[in-house]
């Protein structure tokens, strides 16, 4: 049984993806460079009107709260296209369970460079209600087990938490599984 | 006898407790495909130039860079003039690059063989780039995205994946990459040693199937 359970979430990840824009390869070196490293050293400043953090900003601002709000984390990109398609249903999340104190944040896996070109645009076009920060920091091999040790490092992935209720999810999701899945853990308490 | 028994049922109850906690983290990509210390199988896949490859064409190969990799993908494109470096680096101490594209050109209509072939003729790459058309090598390694690495050490008993994963720490750019996973474990396996970083991680785009 478990191995039929296994074999449909695999099938059901390897569903996922579509990547639908062509970027050139040479990436801006300078930015990078003075991103990189510095584990401890937190990030978190406005760019074009998006927080961006590094992985220790991130961690602090919005993975390890310890109050009664479930949060839903959400890592996406642009050009993800399995991501764009389940974002609705976070957006529909969100306002659903915003009495029940659930709040949905959508964590940008884009290329820095990408946040004015295209994130921002995305979010307008899309009208995000969610709140959308983008996470700098190229050393994914150090954050990815810190986010959780299932994760194997494809997108769409999302971390669901309340306190120390956490779930992890590697897969896409329709609305009624997401919605499993954050009643699951709004039961739980 | 009874010795023999007792061992026998202990190991039963070990084997099926690894089972079940395999499968328990089923949200995880990890439980299928090939593992470290597994023997790879062999390939029969159309290049670019309209021939088959398999690893048997390398006859004096110590082993294969397998890397599973695709058109456009902002991480595989990012990381494609590293491939072509690493190519040229550890082709001829034994161990070439061998590319594979495992999407479906149906899902993504980016990865088709015609935009295969004109993406290697752009690029010029040195290395097969072999198009996985019965989509099955990919789900045989457990490549989940793009770019996803596997190291193969030719021994007396098959291909051993010795390293999964990452090419380096820094898929953005190649300039700022402080540790090159890869490149290291290939060196350590060239110097007869034990590959230190088995496995490492990094963001990349879902295998589209």
């Amino acid at each position: 049984m478990k191995l039929i359970i296994f074999t449909c979430i695999f099938a059901v990840l390897l569903s996922c993806g579509n990547s639908t824009t062509e970027n050139p390869p040479d990436e801006s070196v300078a930015e990078v460079v003075e991103t990189t490293g510095e584990k401890s050293e937190t990030l978190s400043e406005m760019r074009h009107g998006i927080q961006v953090y590094n992985f220790a900003g991130l961690d602090e601002a919005l993975l390890q709260h310890k109050n009664d709000t479930t949060y839903v984390i959400n890592f996406w990109a642009t050009w993800c296209k399995p991501c764009v398609k389940e974002m609705p249903y976070f957006e529909k999340l969100g306002k659903t369970y915003a009495e029940e104190k659930v709040k949905v944040v959508f964590v940008s896996l884009d290329f820095p460079d990408r946040l004015e070109p295209l994130v921002v645009p995305f979010i307008k076009k899309n009208k995000l209600e969610s709140e959308v920060v983008l996470l700098d920091d190229d050393d994914a091999n150090y954050w990815i087990p810190k986010v959780s040790d299932k994760w194997q490092g494809a997108i769409p992935a999302t971390l669901i938490y309340k306190a120390d209720d956490r779930a992890f999810f590697e897969r896409s999701f329709t609305y009624e599984e997401l919605e499993k899945e954050v009643q699951s853990i709004l039961n739980k308490s | 006898m009874k010795k023999k028994n007792i061992l026998f049922v202990v190991s039963l109850v070990l084997m099926t407790s690894l089972a079940i906690a395999g499968f328990s983290s089923g949200e995880s990509t990890n439980n299928a495909g090939l593992t470290i210390g597994d023997t790879a199988a062999e390939i029969n896949l159309l290049n670019v130039d309209g021939n088959m490859v398999s690893y048997d064409d390398y006859p004096d190969a110590e082993g294969f860079i397998v890397i599973f990799t695709c058109n456009t993908c902002p991480y595989a494109v990012a990381s494609e003039d590293r491939i072509i470096a690493l190519d040229a680096e550890f082709k001829d101490k034994g161990y070439p690059v061998i590319a594979i594209n495992p999407n479906n050109p149906a899902v993504q209509p980016d990865d088709t063989f015609e935009l295969m072939q004109a993406k290697a003729e752009e690029k010029g790459f040195t290395f097969p780039y072999l198009y996985d058309k019965t989509n099955t090598v990919y789900a045989q390694y457990g490549a989940t995205k793009t770019p996803h690495v596997y190291l193969l050490e030719n021994t007396d008993d098959g291909r051993v994946v010795r390293y999964i994963g990452a090419i380096d720490d820094n898929v953005r750019s190649a300039s700022a990459v402080k540790e090159r996973f890869l490149a290291n474990a290939v060196y350590e396996l060239l110097d007869g040693k034990e590959v230190t970083v088995k496995e490492t991680r990094a963001i990349g785009c879902s295998v589209k199937q």
